[in-house]
């Protein structure tokens, strides 16, 4: 991609950063939960609280692998949506079980659809993560198509025997008969009982936010970046690029696993087409707006972008129009370099750092 | 066997075409250009409309429509791509994505969800009838001929258009160095532009050809084929012209064994997965240039 | 040169978009002629449960309810969408213009196919204050919301989400259209039945939820009517343009009836790819198969002779569709496809449920009422058989308590370009 990105900083500034990333997220909750309890909260956004979260938390992991490691990666919704299907399918399974506790049934959930997410993570990190640039982001976009695919086949149920799989149909579970059917294929996971909070939520942000900022202050981190920045030079002062290249594409697949389940038992229902190849590019569109590499720009972008749709409703036929403008627009204003330069002078820049991009 | 193979080309030659479209604007700008799918769909609209609703000969339909795609292509790189000369490609990369929900929903309000019926706009070749006295006589279709032969047609005139033109090798100083490009008197904007107007005239034709080919034109028509043949140009190797022609025919053939030979349920995951082996047999794809690292 | 062609094409693009607007403006006040609305000329006075309801007595309608409709009017699916929110518009003009002191107040909004995006619309809905639903349009967003409004108290008539899943242990929510299982099995016997076929092939849409719920009640009541199925294929929606391999599949197990459980956009090129084959068995259709006809630049030969259940045809001659279609062409400059008739016929039914339970309680009036207290009127009235209600997707409609409609489905054949009832 040919492009420099610039390093975030000095520790200390990062730290600091750290400490205002957590301070936002605090403040939205205690602001959302104080407007929650004066009544004056909407509906409308009540209910996108969860997603909000969801997709905060997958912003910062994609951030994790496209601004901290350098790679696009176009298929980050394959990684929600294991995350998402195997939650559903523990926390189904367990209330079948007799487990009703909603926060035992989403803690375990999301355990398992960060293992599981972080499996497919290794599976797909072993091929992918010898290509480079656009290479790199096509193979992750089939990965994600893929991936939507095979959960299109897959039929899953519930027994007294425990879990049965199938990959034609229903029947084909050798269920007994009061077993219950937790996926139906391309419908998906149907009567889904829901566990998800916003406390739950704004826990995953936090704690996603401790393991991103640890991992960028760490010595793990800095060969991460160092990779990012120069592969060859990286190479030469004898840093293990693979490792490291893995080290940041995992835990970035465990992470999304998490949000998935997080989001995946906020629904009813889910299914696979849902984590298709335009949900990762939303999640990279939260990614790039906010900056790359700037973990505060894609909480914002995150939870502005998910609410923007929303309150363009009065729009009505011209919704979506209005929003593909302001994309647009958005874009070139935080883009361009008279721009940018314009906006520096009159002292409005939002980001002085990542900021300058270098002509090669 | 035979059928499978017709139909596969037939397919991949409708890929094969818009790949040429997106590997061209790659080679030359450096940008995936994923508004390219919905700029398809536009040329398809605006065939329709002349040969529908204005009554025009498809000769002339096919012009209005690439002109219509032409100055589309110009506005969107002058309004939109510009400004982000010097930004990073991914910034580039959204924006993109960003004209193609407007494409879209811009079609949706013009010409409403519902599907209309392409007309056979090449018609004016028979259809070739192979076996015509077997039990499984093999159809040739007139659109599958016609696709074909364009996009062979299309393919040797941009090899010899980048090869040999003046303007030609401007594109490819500016694909290799903008800034030396610039040092060396070509104007990078204009070859940037020139380069985004045969981008989307192709598109145009590679929308009338889709449409005669699966007559069924809504908003959302370019978006999907537009993915395929972006995968389709990356597997030919990326910003090589008689790669991206290699790369559709073959992911279409492709498409059409796996469906027939394994499962129609996984087509698509075969597909990809016969994508990534390739990938990392050759990392650039299959006719891409190696790509040389400077310390 | 260029900037005038340019301002040609917007000035076209204009025109299209103002000629669209006009005559959906004037549609609302002509044609006031006896009006054939829904019927709810059930006079049994069997089972009029005590007025629960400060009303006046006097048996009247009246108020102002304020209605939702959630589908998705932007995206892939948008045609289905679009075509309920066109079709609701013309019943609640009606309606308005008919009932006087009760009026409908009616809000749509999109959800672009998307559980997510269908929760954000039905939360924006309630924050307006709606009283009862119309939706969702499309299954899978209905099976998330319905679970929302279940434990909200919101009543919902869906116009098309058909998975038995939608109305499963959701007492409030209601269809109108046949479900899944119902329409597989309709099918299945309805081929059975008239010996319409030996060896049956299926092609279906492996990503989508309707298909693969016919799919599969045909496959098990097929199994269970001893109906040889010979190829069961599908397609999804990257490789929805090209059907040669699923064609040949069916061809060469010799299937002389292939089952199209799939809407109208995928079957018509299927029709024309296998009339280029020279393939020409029996095509079998549902309800998502009407609007095929309508489809602009459509060669209607292509569909010569195929069968399809559905509950609406748009040239049917009785009183009801003539108006509604009539009316429908005037607005829109298009022919309703089902969908749109589903929507029509969804705003009457709630009107209808609402007058039938004036009538019986000495009068109603919904301003200002909670959508829970409504629910369980509509609730009430929609599960109690005395209730039924003619409209231009069924006549005599009633539901069972679990949501379900009964209704018979019509066999119908495409004929020289028209559909003719079997």
């Amino acid at each position: 991609m040919g492009n420099k990105i610039k390093i975030l900083g000095k520790t200390n500034k990062n730290s600091l950063m750290g400490f205002i990333n957590y301070g936002i997220i605090i403040l939205f909750f205690v602001v959302i939960t104080i407007v929650k309890q004066a009544g004056a909260l909407t509906n409308a956004l009540s209910g996108q609280l969860i997603p909000i979260c969801a997709y905060i938390v997958m912003a910062l992991s994609l951030n994790l692998v496209v601004g901290i490691s350098g790679e696009l990666s176009l298929g980050h919704a394959g990684f929600m949506s294991v995350g998402a299907f195997s939650g559903v399918i523990v926390s189904g399974a367990m209330n079948y079980g007799g487990v009703t506790n909603g926060a035992i049934r989403l803690i375990v959930a999301m355990i398992v659809g960060a293992i599981l997410a972080g499996i497919a993570g290794v599976v797909i990190g072993i091929p992918v993560l010898r290509l480079r640039g656009d290479y790199l982001a096509i193979v992750t976009l089939a990965f994600g198509e893929i991936i939507k695919n095979v959960l299109n086949c897959l039929y899953v149920g519930v027994d007294k025997a425990g879990l049965h799989f199938s990959v034609t149909d229903e029947a084909h579970m050798d269920m007994s008969a009061e077993g219950v059917t937790l996926v139906r294929g391309p419908m998906g996971a149907v009567g889904v009982v829901k566990a998800s909070t916003f406390l739950a939520g704004i826990i995953l942000i936090l704690l996603t936010l401790f393991v991103i900022q640890n991992l960028i202050n760490s010595r793990t981190g800095r060969a991460i970046m160092a990779i990012r920045d120069n592969r060859i030079a990286a190479e030469a002062t004898g840093i293990n690029v693979t490792k490291y290249k893995m080290i940041a594409f995992v835990t970035s697949a465990v992470i999304a696993g998490s949000a998935g389940a997080l989001y995946g038992l906020n629904f009813s229902t889910i299914v696979p087409k849902k984590f298709d190849f335009n949900t990762s590019i939303l999640i990279l569109v939260f990614v790039v707006l906010g900056g790359i590499g700037n973990l505060t720009g894609s909480i914002i972008a995150a939870a502005l972008l998910t609410v923007l749709p929303e309150i363009f409703r009065p729009f009505q036929d011209y919704r979506m129009l209005v929003y593909a403008i302001v994309l647009i627009l958005v874009m070139i204003a935080t883009n361009n370099e008279r721009l940018r330069a314009f906006w520096k002078r009159i002292g409005h820049v939002f980001r002085k750092k990542g900021g300058e991009v270098n002509e090669q | 066997m035979l059928n499978y193979l017709i139909s596969g080309i037939s397919l991949g030659s409708v890929y094969a075409i818009i790949a040429l479209g997106y590997t061209m604007v790659y080679g030359i700008a450096k940008m995936l250009n994923f508004a390219h799918g919905d700029i398809i769909m536009v040329g398809g609209y605006a065939a329709f409309c002349a040969g529908t609703y204005l009554g025009w000969p498809v000769p002339l339909a096919i012009l209005f429509s690439m002109m219509i795609c032409t100055i589309l292509g110009i506005v969107i790189e002058k309004l939109a791509y510009k400004p982000l000369r010097n930004a990073t490609s991914l910034a580039v990369l959204i924006t993109a994505i960003g004209v193609s929900y407007l494409l879209q929903n811009l079609a949706l309000l013009i010409w409403t969800s519902n599907p209309k019926a392409f007309p056979n706009m090449v018609n004016f070749i028979p259809s070739i009838v192979l076996g015509k006295n077997s039990d499984n006589p093999i159809t040739i279709s007139s659109a599958t001929i016609v696709t074909i032969a364009a996009s062979i047609i299309i393919m040797v005139a941009l090899t010899l258009f980048t090869g040999k033109t003046k303007m030609g090798k401007a594109m490819r100083a500016v694909s290799e160095d903008k800034g030396a490009a610039q040092l060396m008197g070509i104007n990078v904007n204009a070859t940037i532009s020139v380069t985004f107007a045969i981008g989307s005239g192709l598109a145009a034709i590679a929308g009338v050809l889709l449409c005669s080919a699966y007559p069924t034109l809504m908003p959302t028509t370019g978006s999907m084929p537009g993915i395929k043949a972006f995968t389709a140009a990356v597997l030919g190797g990326i910003g090589s012209i008689p790669g991206a022609m290699l790369g559709g025919i073959l992911l279409g053939i492709l498409e059409k064994f796996a469906q027939a030979y394994i499962s129609t349920q996984l087509s698509d995951a075969i597909v990809f997965a016969a994508l990534i082996v390739v990938l990392l047999v050759k990392p650039t794809g299959l006719l891409g240039k190696k790509m040389t690292e400077k310390v | 040169m260029k900037k005038k062609l340019l301002s040609m094409i917007l000035a076209g693009a204009m025109a299209f978009s103002l000629a669209a607007c006009t005559s959906g403006n004037d549609t609302a006040g002509t044609e006031n002629k006896s009006e054939p609305a829904a019927t709810t000329e059930t006079t049994t006075d069997a089972g009029t449960e005590t007025a629960d309801v400060a009303t006046e007595g006097d048996g009247v309608l009246t108020g102002t309810l304020k209605v939702g409709m959630i589908g998705p009017l932007t995206g892939g699916a948008a045609l289905y969408g679009n075509a309920v929110d066109n079709g609701v518009k013309i019943a609640v003009d009606e309606i308005n213009a008919e009932a006087g002191s009760f009026q409908m107040d009616y809000n749509p909004q999109d959800d672009e196919h998307d559980a997510e995006k269908s929760v954000n619309a039905y939360n924006q809905l309630k924050d307006w204050g709606v009283q009862a639903i119309i939706g969702t349009v499309t299954t899978t967003p209905c099976i998330a919301v319905s679970a929302e409004a279940n434990s909200d108290r919101i009543f919902m008539l869906t116009p098309s989400a058909s998975a038995a899943d939608v109305t499963a242990n959701k007492d409030q929510t209601y269809q109108l259209c046949f479900s899944d299982p119902n329409q597989g099995s309709a099918s299945a016997q309805y081929i059975s039945e008239n010996s319409l076929a030996t060896k049956v092939a299926i092609i279906y849409k492996n990503d989508d939820a309707y298909s693969t719920g016919i799919y599969q009640t045909f496959k098990t009541k097929a199994a269970e009517l001893g109906l040889d199925v010979v190829s069961e294929t599908t397609f999804m929606d990257g490789s929805d343009t090209d059907f040669t391999v699923q064609l040949t599949a069916a061809k060469d197990a010799g299937a002389d009836l292939v089952f199209l459980p799939m809407y109208y956009t995928p079957a018509s090129l299927i029709l024309s790819q296998a009339n280029a084959m020279g393939y020409a068995p029996t095509f079998f259709g549902v309800d998502g198969m009407d609007g095929i006809l309508g489809i602009e630049g459509f060669d209607t030969s292509l569909a010569e002779g195929v069968i399809l259940l559905t509950p609406f045809a748009a040239d049917a001659t009785d009183d009801l569709t003539v108006n509604f279609v009539s009316k429908f062409e005037a607005a829109y400059g298009e022919t309703p496809i089902q969908f749109a008739a589903d929507g029509y016929d969804c705003a009457k039914v709630i009107y209808a449920a609402l007058k039938f339970y004036a009538e019986n309680n000495g009068g109603l009036n919904v301003d200002g009422m909670s959508a829970s207290d409504l629910c369980d009127i509509l609730i009430q009235v929609l599960s109690n058989p005395a209730f039924s209600v003619d409209g231009v997707t069924g006549e005599q409609m009633q539901w069972s308590s679990n949501g379900e409609v009964n209704k018979a489905p019509k066999g119908m054949v495409i004929q020289n370009g028209v559909y003719v009832g079997l």
